[in-house]
């Protein structure tokens, strides 16, 4: 913990753990989706449910899809633009007994047709965990760079992915290796000590087997 | 540097409970002071902005039980009645406010208390002059008091109830204000520890479950509890009880705290008839 950790997030209120986790849960979403949202179905859990009008969680979710950080001002006004930008959304009522109070999950397609699914809860002081993307299970908390990779399960994938980022001077902070089925879909989160640069996230999309690259810049400015 | 007494011999070797913080922060991440220097002045102007923001008469929370009250606290007439201790408190209100308009704060250590550090130094740097360069010190003072209260007890509404949230900032800007008012280290630990024995016990019963009542009053009350803490500070009365036992004290009465008196939004103020909403 750091001091600006005491001092900080700078962020639009009411509350770090219902407003700016929840824009935090939105905008990792959106990355994870890698595109324009088009329509979101967005399920709240416990508490999030309970008070999500008071404290701006639909406005600060929606605001994060539509690419704004916990510390934008235009966060207030999230629905409107979603109307402009052409972003369809409802929420609903979910239930879960073992669910994190502030849990959310999110399906999302984007313009390009893609499909996401994002469980995550916000932990308090504006801190998150995204617990699952598409079902498979996630664990992580964005505080790294963080690389989710979704590819064929099969030999060799893994070292292949960790042969380009160590050509591309970065270190590896951890790793970990979820799969639907043997020779199915698999996910690898990576979380990096080093920046990503775009020009290696398209090289690892072109690797055959690699279904889809996404890039979760860790902690920056409001933090 | 996790205990008030590391902090006050980090303080002895580099003149101020600021320089030490400052110190500290820039050893453990390689940022150098300087840059550290200019991110917390970027926070102060965002404070700043806040404080102005929220005095417009028109802002209304979501919910509308909150929001264009600070105007009246910054009223000529009230400013001139209450002083010091009025500027602080409008500050304060208009930020809290702010926080529940969904405008831009910075939380500290909270949002649901991020009108106290704030409002006190505001206040203080318009009634007596102090420069920016010296607020930064001062904040970098809170932040290094607010950093050993979390990792001895908690700043988290949620365990260790309001005691935890705003008895934190009011010891923060009862801390950060001794320094400015040119008080010891020895000082602002006695102001920090004088804040929480003030604050000690008091509960987290958020009306509604929303960060806005008691919350935005609340804020008042801890920056007048900062001030009389300094205050007493300042005039050379030292706190019996020092400010690593009173964090404990704090802990342990967060500890005993029940769940309804702790962010649920189901006891005290939360319970009342005319606001509860049932």
């Amino acid at each position: 913990m750091d001091l600006f950790d005491i001092l900080g997030p700078v962020m639009v209120g009411p509350s770090s753990s219902h407003t700016a986790g929840a824009a935090r849960i939105g905008l990792i979403t959106r990355l994870l989706l890698g595109a324009e949202p088009a329509q979101a179905r967005i399920g709240l859990f416990g508490s999030f449910q309970k008070t999500y009008k008071g404290h701006g969680t639909d406005k600060a979710l929606i605001g994060g899809l539509l690419g704004m950080a916990v510390d934008d001002e235009r966060l207030r006004d999230s629905l409107r633009i979603a109307g402009e930008r052409g972003l369809q959304y409802s929420f609903y009522n979910a239930e879960a007994r073992d669910a994190h109070p502030n849990t959310v999950i999110m399906d999302v397609d984007g313009v390009d047709g893609r499909h996401i699914c994002v469980k995550a809860a916000s932990v308090g002081g504006g801190e998150i965990v995204v617990e699952a993307i598409n079902g498979l299970e996630a664990g992580f908390t964005g505080h790294e760079n963080t690389l989710v990779v979704t590819q064929k399960d099969a030999k060799g994938m893994i070292a292949q992915i960790s042969s380009i980022l160590s050509a591309n001077a970065l270190n590896i902070a951890t790793m970990k290796v979820f799969r639907r089925s043997v020779g199915g879909e698999a996910m690898v989160i990576i979380e990096l000590d080093g920046n990503a640069e775009p020009g290696l996230l398209e090289c690892l999309e072109k690797m055959p087997g690699i279904y889809h690259v996404a890039y979760v810049a860790g902690k920056t400015e409001g933090y | 540097m996790r205990t008030f007494a590391d902090f006050l011999r980090d303080a002895a070797k580099y003149g101020t409970l600021g320089a030490a913080a400052l110190h500290w922060q820039a050893k453990q991440d390689g940022f150098s002071e300087d840059e550290h220097i200019a991110r917390m002045r970027s926070r102060l102007q965002v404070m700043r902005d806040s404080a102005k923001a929220g005095l417009s008469p028109n802002l209304r929370s979501v919910s509308g039980m909150v929001g264009g009250q600070a105007a009246l606290m910054n009223a000529p007439e009230q400013l001139g009645r209450f002083g010091l201790l009025g500027k602080a408190g409008a500050y304060a209100l208009s930020i809290a406010e702010y926080n529940a308009c969904m405008g831009k704060i910075v939380a500290a250590p909270t949002a649901g208390s991020c009108g106290i550090l704030p409002g006190a130094l505001l206040a203080a740097q318009e009634q007596d002059g102090f420069s920016d360069d010296e607020l930064i010190m001062a904040l970098f003072a809170a932040a290094g008091v607010g950093r050993i209260i979390a990792l001895q007890a908690t700043v988290s509404g949620a365990e260790g109830g309001c005691q935890a949230e705003c008895g934190a900032a009011a010891a923060m800007a009862a801390s950060a204000l001794v320094q400015l008012y040119g008080g010891t280290p020895e000082m602002a630990s006695h102001a920090c520890a004088f804040a929480l024995m003030n604050m000690l016990g008091l509960v987290c019963d958020p009306v509604q479950g929303l960060v806005e009542v008691p919350c935005v009053y609340r804020n008042v009350g801890g920056v007048s509890q900062a001030l009389s803490a300094a205050q007493m500070a300042l005039s050379g009365i030292a706190s019996p009880i020092p400010s690593d036992e009173m964090i404990l004290a704090m802990k342990q009465v967060g500890d005993m705290l029940p769940a309804c008196l702790r962010e649920t939004g189901e006891g005290g103020c939360a319970a009342c008839r005319s606001v509860c909403g049932k």
